[in-house]
């Protein structure tokens, strides 16, 4: 499996906004096993940052302990419809994705 | 005049690609470290101190280690960052989140555990660390094949 493509939803709350994030990614640990019985390799997202309105706002390293396919909730202080989020991903292979999104 | 330009092109191209780098820094030495205490030496964590102040809602029993989902709220002031560990993983340093100006000390992420094992959360604020921990029974180990 291939990374791929990225989901986010926002949601505005008293005082906090909530992003939620999906990235499609194998986070393979490089210790399990393909139906051939060869070690399938390491690849995992390692970075993971989210920016809004174009100012770095968390800033997370992360292992090839997160799930496949890793889902993230992070709660953002106050915020209001328009404000423009981003999250982006590096992983050990130098593959990245970002998504952008605004909150509505 | 085009000696110069390629100097301020090349310096510019330094200036951009070092905070880059910079920005995509990743913690070998503490992720590689194969015990709970190896990796929090390697994050320069030298002690911590319990706290009821830092919650973490995971589930008792998970029936599948491939994806057990765990969130983590810090009400201690000043909170910069939150760090995951899960105890009995073979490389026990899950997750470091560092959080500025702009953004709550509140995460939820699932993770692979091995076995059942106490999953330990860090919280640094004011330079001091503190800690929480739950143990989390897993059924079905979530690390191999």
């Amino acid at each position: 499996m291939a990374a791929g493509p990225m989901k986010m939803r926002t949601s505005l709350g008293t005082g906090f906004t909530d992003v939620r994030v999906l990235m499609t990614h194998p986070m393979e640990t490089g210790l399990r096993k393909d139906a051939d019985g060869k070690v399938v390799p390491l690849h995992f997202i390692q970075n993971l940052t989210v920016k809004v309105n174009g100012k770095t706002v968390i800033d997370a390293e992360i292992s090839q302990a997160v799930s496949r396919n890793p889902v993230f909730s992070f709660r953002l202080k106050g915020g209001a419809a328009g404000d423009k989020i981003e999250v982006s991903w590096l992983d050990n292979h130098g593959e990245s994705n970002a998504i952008e999104g605004a909150v509505a | 005049m085009n000696r110069l330009r390629r100097s301020v092109v090349a310096l510019l191209t330094l200036a951009i690609a070092r905070p880059l780098a910079a920005l995509a820094a990743w913690n070998k030495e503490a992720f590689s470290a194969k015990t709970p205490g190896d990796a929090l030496k390697s994050l320069g964590i030298a002690d911590a101190a319990p706290s009821k102040d830092l919650h973490i809602e995971a589930p008792e029993i998970a029936e599948n280690g491939a994806v057990v989902p765990i969130e983590i709220t810090s009400a201690i002031p000043g909170t910069t960052a939150l760090i995951v560990l899960l105890e009995k993983n073979p490389f026990p340093l899950a997750a470091r989140f560092d959080f500025k100006e702009g953004a709550l000390p509140f995460v939820k992420l699932n993770v692979k555990m091995a076995e059942t094992a106490d999953v330990r959360v860090l919280a640094e604020a004011g330079g001091k660390h503190y800690f929480a921990k739950q143990e989390i029974k897993v059924t079905i180990g979530g690390c191999g094949g």
